[in-house]
């Protein structure tokens, strides 16, 4: 199929291989996303499984597996039902579709080829939750994502797996299709509530932290990932023992992981969790294939555009959070940014810094300001018209978000201790502390080129001003 | 404009499928943006009204979300990526090419109507850079040569069928059908758990 100027039928990237598939089972077929395909190949098998079962019981599986919630934070989804508070009704779900993390790309590929997998994935959670609502809320920008969800959305509820009475059974839920309109900042889940109630996106004040205990219309709320939940059909239908056969013990199953920028072959790859390495994906055979052109390796971002960066030293890390956060960084949202040894550092910090400061709601003062302020003091760096000053302005703003030590992988290079992730930060939400992660990352290992940048303006005494935002 | 009689039947169904009204918001400012290619002040105040809302709330909303669009704008809107995996594989080039190519700096329309050319941040398709969306249809791993290939394709109507007009998003719309739909009730109206549930909130709580 050749996708340049020519029509597509759904989002190209993916690549398979000879690794366990979860929610990548049926990207094999060119109309997976059909009702009559789905249900060939065991769509709504695993519905009817957990019907078979208390919704307790459906809780307690999926605790049971660990399942990490594959949209950032990657807080285990039992764990986040169990939250819900205790007597309060309704409790509602929303789905989180509303994917915009640089780099990432998984969430749009389930949509547009195996809805119906992730209607199932709704649907058990729904029962097992005790959830009488769930809202899919897509991200505004993917028309045929939204055209697909619709299209199979229909057919279940035609069918009788959406809806009243579902299956013959007691269980029903109408599920609802919602779309954005374009804020990156509603994929934090209280924007995203936020949004749905029709408000401006931007995130609560919290406590709480959960919309688990007051969520849409003040009431519990389940906020899951679209990929988290695409894993719930394989559950039910196989059930704990061999979905924990799976990667590790603390990351288990499969995950989705997007790999672009500088690399051979970039895809999208349902890898092992916790055992995959960034070494196998970004050279393996299977995988990426090697850096383009064999150049070397300069650096690369773990895990969206939010996630401090990594360089060769951190290749053999595997992809399990407990390693992956004290080295000083997070695997967020599975998606890789390579960088090979051509890249202009400060100029690839721009590009991501200006998306934060850009998609800032203006709700915290830290990022409001200090988003437009890195961005602009690097704008004025990458344009030849910075001074040494300004790599310490760029420290200073960056510590008005994010007080304390800040991570990075050029601790052991420095000398100093590593400053493990999560860090501090003075705003409600990621976007603020995303804006300067790059910063401090291009900043911290390639120094040099900063350096570079700016002594060719060391002796001006005018300071230019800082350049307003082309946007 | 406001909403045609078909537009506002459409309107109160979108609207009975929410617990509490002002939800529709969203989706009915899609729904004038598709009608009318932009998001006019009648279409608002229409809104506001079906929403029982204040015409300034509907305002508040709109203008957080960069979709919606308060001025006229080209048939074709053509959003390229700038952010990081794009920007790595030749973004800024694509950009500058489109500028050259179609006379107007991002952010603004050709002068025939035809085409609102934006610098757009990332896309989610990140493995097939460069990429860009007319309409936020895909295009994937855009060289220059398919940029100019696209123009002229827009502009000789070849898309016309693929392509539609600025403000339509998905072309197949959710059906509810009356006799399967739950449907919604006030959350303040729900005291206890859902039918299927209550031996376990009993259990639980």
């Amino acid at each position: 199929m050749t996708l340049r100027g020519t029509t597509y039928r759904h989002a190209p990237g993916f690549v398979a291989g000879d690794r366990p598939k979860v929610v990548t089972g049926r990207f094999e077929f060119d109309d997976s996303y059909t009702l009559t395909r789905a249900k060939a190949t065991g769509a709504y098998q695993g519905l009817e499984a957990a019907l078979a079962k208390t919704p307790t019981e459906v809780h307690e599986m999926v605790t049971g597996t660990t399942l990490l919630g594959r949209g950032g934070a990657g807080f285990p989804a039992g764990v986040k039902w169990g939250l819900l508070a205790k007597g309060v009704w309704p409790r509602y779900l929303v789905v989180n579709g509303d994917e915009s993390e640089p780099g990432t790309y998984k969430d749009r590929l389930l949509m547009e080829r195996d809805p119906h997998c992730l209607i199932e994935g709704v649907l058990i959670a729904c029962y097992a939750a005790g959830l009488s609502r769930c809202f899919f809320y897509i991200r505004g920008e993917m028309a045929l994502a939204q055209e697909r969800m619709a299209t199979a959305l229909n057919e279940a509820y035609v069918a009788g797996y959406i809806g009243r009475n579902i299956l013959g059974s007691n269980f029903s839920v109408d599920v609802v299709l919602h779309w954005g309109a374009g804020a990156y900042v509603v994929g934090e889940e209280t924007a995203l509530i936020e949004s749905l109630e029709g408000n401006r996106g931007m995130p609560r004040l919290k406590p709480p932290y959960f919309p688990a205990a007051i969520g849409l219309y003040g009431k519990p709320t389940v906020v899951n990932n679209v990929e988290t939940l695409a894993n719930l059909p394989w559950i039910a239908r196989n059930g704990i023992e061999a979905y924990t056969a799976i990667g590790t013990e603390t990351s288990p199953g499969t995950r989705m992981v997007a790999v672009s920028g500088h690399v051979k072959r970039p895809g999208v790859y349902e890898i092992v969790n916790g055992t995959t390495t960034f070494r196998e994906l970004l050279y393996g055979d299977d995988f990426c294939g090697g850096i383009r052109d064999d150049n070397d390796l300069k650096a690369f971002v773990p895990g969206g555009g939010s996630a401090p960066w990594f360089i060769e030293d951190q290749l053999d890390l595997p992809f399990e959070g407990k390693l992956i956060g004290p080295a000083g960084s997070m695997l967020g949202s599975g998606a890789v940014m390579v960088m090979d040894s051509t890249t202009d550092i400060p100029a690839a910090a721009l590009t991501l810094c200006r998306f934060y400061a850009h998609e800032s709601c203006g709700k915290c003062v830290p990022c409001r300001e200090g988003g437009s302020w890195l961005e602009r003091i690097l704008t004025r760096i990458v344009e030849g018209e910075g001074r040494r000053a300004d790599l310490d302005l760029l420290l200073e703003v960056g510590e008005s978000i994010c007080p304390g030590t800040f991570p990075h992988a050029a601790s052991k290079r420095l000398g100093i201790g590593s400053a493990p992730f999560p860090y501090r930060m003075t705003t409600i939400c990621f976007v603020g502390p995303s804006a300067y992660a790059p910063v401090h990352s291009a900043l911290t290992l390639f120094p040099e080129e900063f350096e570079q940048r700016v002594a060719v303006n060391d002796d001006r005494r005018v300071l230019i001003p800082l350049a307003v935002s082309s946007d | 404009m406001r909403f045609t009689d078909a537009n506002v039947l459409l309107a109160t169904d979108i609207v009975a499928r929410y617990p509490v009204k002002k939800s529709a918001l969203i989706p009915l400012l899609h729904l004038a943006q598709e009608q009318d290619g932009y998001v006019t002040n009648d279409a608002m105040a229409h809104i506001a009204e079906l929403v029982e809302v204040t015409p300034a709330e509907v305002y508040g909303t709109a203008t957080f979300y960069e979709m919606f669009k308060f001025e006229p704008v080209g048939r074709y809107v053509i959003n390229i990526c700038g952010t990081m995996s794009c920007a790595l594989l030749g973004a800024h080039e694509l950009i500058h090419h489109a500028e050259h190519t179609l006379g107007v700096r991002t952010g603004s329309t050709t002068p025939d109507g035809l085409i609102t050319v934006n610098r757009a941040e990332c896309q989610a398709a990140c493995t097939e850079a460069p990429c860009l969306q007319v309409n936020y249809r895909y295009r994937y791993r855009v060289t220059p040569q398919d940029f100019d290939q696209l123009v002229d394709d827009l502009v000789s109507g070849r898309l016309a069928g693929e392509i539609p007009q600025h403000g339509v998003l998905a072309q197949v719309r959710q059906r509810i059908p009356v006799d399967r739909a739950v449907g919604a009730v006030p959350p303040e109206s729900v005291t206890g758990p859902p039918v299927w549930y209550a031996d376990e909130s009993g259990a639980k709580s």
